[in-house]
């Protein structure tokens, strides 16, 4: 009975093992530097000599190069985890830059309502009536039009955790809205108000921590979906360039040689990804069924 | 005749009507109708009525949450719509409330320190914090809560002991006025007394004015020196608790004090009126005739016709009804 009681405590076994291989992947991620045999950003690192061997448990391996290397000789263990890293701070910026962005004018919206409710809900359903790729790829491309090649280089993330963001902070403001407006009917704004507290502390203080638990959820599964649009992104070629992959990009170039046998240039990366949004998806779902049953129909 | 802590002066509060299309005229619902009502410091003041009969609403006014479209609402003299912000600031900490559920009325992720101490925190800035902890200990001690319960949650607490909270943070700013929306309401019967001698003794320690909604009229008895009993959004009956509800002069207080259960009274006669069941909404105009006259045993042509005036009954009494 009682490891019964234990187990209906515990996550189940699919979550904890999402959580393991997403802990490690933000170890790799965190430590590429020093984890990769190589630096794909050097030139100098990798020659034209090694290029498309294959990975080690094929014959005409080399032990130096664990899942092989591509077309330009790089060692694809490198290039997956310095595009790993990539995807994954594009994905984590694009969240945090939505969610702040939605959370402070979802608060607004539901906490003054009337006009300022009906103009920030209006435009965010002007928002979300563009498909996310769509506007992702106007901008990258008005970018692209407006900067020079190194400058793209440097701002490429930015765009794209930009692009990615102006679409994803809809459904925060959404559902901060709402839940803004279930928590100002109840007392404890009410008395805060008599009180004599300016609004913004109302917000900052008493609405918001109590809201937290439905943004963190909504922000979990938001991030397999970042991941997966930078992906798609750069999949497309608006995204990262080749000089400096991200994991979209990498599929992309093995696209390439797919049809000519040098399969693992394309599906090596493309594993990382479909583990990496699995166990992200794993967990949110996790996440929204626990904390907020309410949310369990979206 | 001692001073007058709070007065309304023809409050009007409407409220906008959702619209059926955009291009419809807005139409609006009054619920409260010229209200005026008027409390001697150190006395208490109740204010009775049936659901919807518009007693939060006015409670809100008088907290200064909701602006009325029309009238005054006096606090200590001021006119607290009529001030700016900073006049309100100072003006809030003259008044404070206490609400019907004391579960939802305490933010649930700051512990009792916090929650006491925030309209200091808000309304007297500079405190120092061996000022704002004494003035902590001082009002725990005056709900009657250990010094310990500063640092837990509100979780922690039962519900009288949750509504001894609420009434802690009332009291911190020393203020003259409280308004309490159906504070005992949520509580059990056996707490409800509790928590009704703690209001009265502060009231008689501290010299506390309350502004008391209720639709119980067992607790309102108890504790106000008079009543003011609304009907759809008019004040139809005003005087001492106790007379009002001895011998009530307005068919719809006569039917009030009716509709309570009377325990041990034997096989009690049913009560069962001859109108047809029916039940006066709010209008959004102020037509003419008495409100109640839809379901009033005692209508005339005369009440259809014409708008009742408040009768006095007596000096401190007076009832809106045609036949009072």
């Amino acid at each position: 009975m009682a490891t019964q009681s234990l187990m209906r405590r515990l996550p189940p076994v699919s979550v904890v093992i999402a959580s393991l291989v997403l802990a490690i992947m933000l170890i790799l991620v965190i430590f590429a530097p020093l984890i990769a045999p190589m630096d794909p950003r050097d030139v100098a690192s990798y020659s034209l000599m090694d290029m498309e061997i294959p990975p080690v448990f094929m014959e005409g391996g080399d032990s130096r190069f664990l899942l092989g290397t591509d077309n330009q000789g790089r060692d694809l263990v490198s290039v997956i985890l310095f595009g790993l890293r990539i995807s994954v701070v594009i994905g984590l910026g694009a969240v945090v830059f939505a969610a702040m962005l939605g959370v402070v004018l979802g608060l607004i919206a539901g906490f003054f309502g009337g006009m300022v409710d009906g103009i920030v809900m209006r435009v965010a359903d002007i928002f979300v009536s563009f498909p996310t790729i769509l506007v992702a790829l106007l901008i990258s491309g008005i970018a692209r039009a407006q900067l020079s090649a190194d400058a793209m280089l440097a701002w490429a993330p930015l765009v794209l955790i930009f692009s990615i963001a102006i679409n994803e902070w809809v459904q925060y403001a959404r559902t901060v809205r709402a839940s803004t407006m279930v928590e100002i009917a109840r007392d404890y704004v009410r008395a805060a108000k008599v009180i004599g507290l300016p609004s913004p502390r109302i917000m900052a203080r008493h609405i918001l921590p109590n809201i937290m638990s439905s943004v963190m959820v909504i922000a979990t599964i938001n991030l397999a979906g970042a991941i997966l649009t930078e992906a798609t992104l750069s999949f497309l070629g608006a995204g990262m360039p080749p000089t400096y992959p991200s994991l979209g990009t990498l599929i992309r170039i093995g696209n390439q040689f797919l049809f000519s046998g040098l399969w693992w240039i394309a599906v090596m990366p493309a594993t990382v990804l479909v583990i990496l949004v699995l166990a992200v998806n794993v967990i949110g779902d996790y996440l929204r069924d626990h904390f907020n049953p309410k949310l369990m129909a979206t | 005749m001692s001073e007058v802590i709070l007065k309304t002066t023809d409050l009007v509060r409407e409220y906008d009507l959702p619209r059926p299309s955009i291009f419809s005229k807005q139409s609006r619902l009054r619920v409260l109708h010229s209200v005026s009502i008027e409390l001697q410091a150190g006395r208490s003041l109740g204010i009775v009525g049936e659901s919807g009969s518009g007693k939060s609403t006015l409670a809100r006014a008088v907290m200064g949450l909701e602006r009325p479209q029309s009238g005054e609402v006096n606090i200590a003299g001021k006119d607290i719509y009529a001030l700016d912000r900073a006049g309100l600031r100072e003006a809030r900490k003259g008044f404070q409330a206490i609400f019907q559920d004391p579960y939802g009325s305490l933010d649930p992720r700051h512990t009792v320190r916090t929650i006491i101490s925030e309209p200091i925190v808000s309304l007297e800035r500079g405190t120092s914090t061996a000022e704002r902890n004494k003035r902590i200990a001082e009002v725990l001690e005056a709900v009657g809560l250990p010094l310990a319960s500063a640092d837990k949650f509100p979780h922690e607490f039962s519900g009288g002991q949750r509504q001894r909270i609420a009434i802690a943070r009332a009291l911190i700013t020393r203020p003259a006025l409280i308004v309490a929306d159906e504070p005992v309401s949520a509580l059990d019967v056996s707490i409800q007394a509790q928590v009704l001698n703690l209001m009265m003794d502060l009231q008689e320690k501290l010299g506390l004015s309350y502004l008391f909604i209720s639709h119980d009229l067992g607790v309102v008895r108890a504790i106000t020196d008079r009543v003011a009993v609304m009907h759809l959004g008019r004040i139809v009956e005003e005087g001492p608790t106790a007379e009002v509800f001895d011998n009530p002069r307005h068919p719809y207080t006569q039917a009030l004090v009716a509709a309570v259960p009377k325990p041990f009274s034997g096989r009690r006669k049913r009560i069962r009126s001859d109108a047809p069941p029916q039940t006066p909404v709010h209008t959004a105009t102020t037509a003419a005739g008495c409100a109640y006259a839809a379901v009033c045993p005692m209508r005339q042509e005369i009440c259809r016709t014409r708008t009742p005036e408040a009768k006095p009954v007596s000096p401190a009494w007076s009832a809106r009804c045609h036949f009072a």
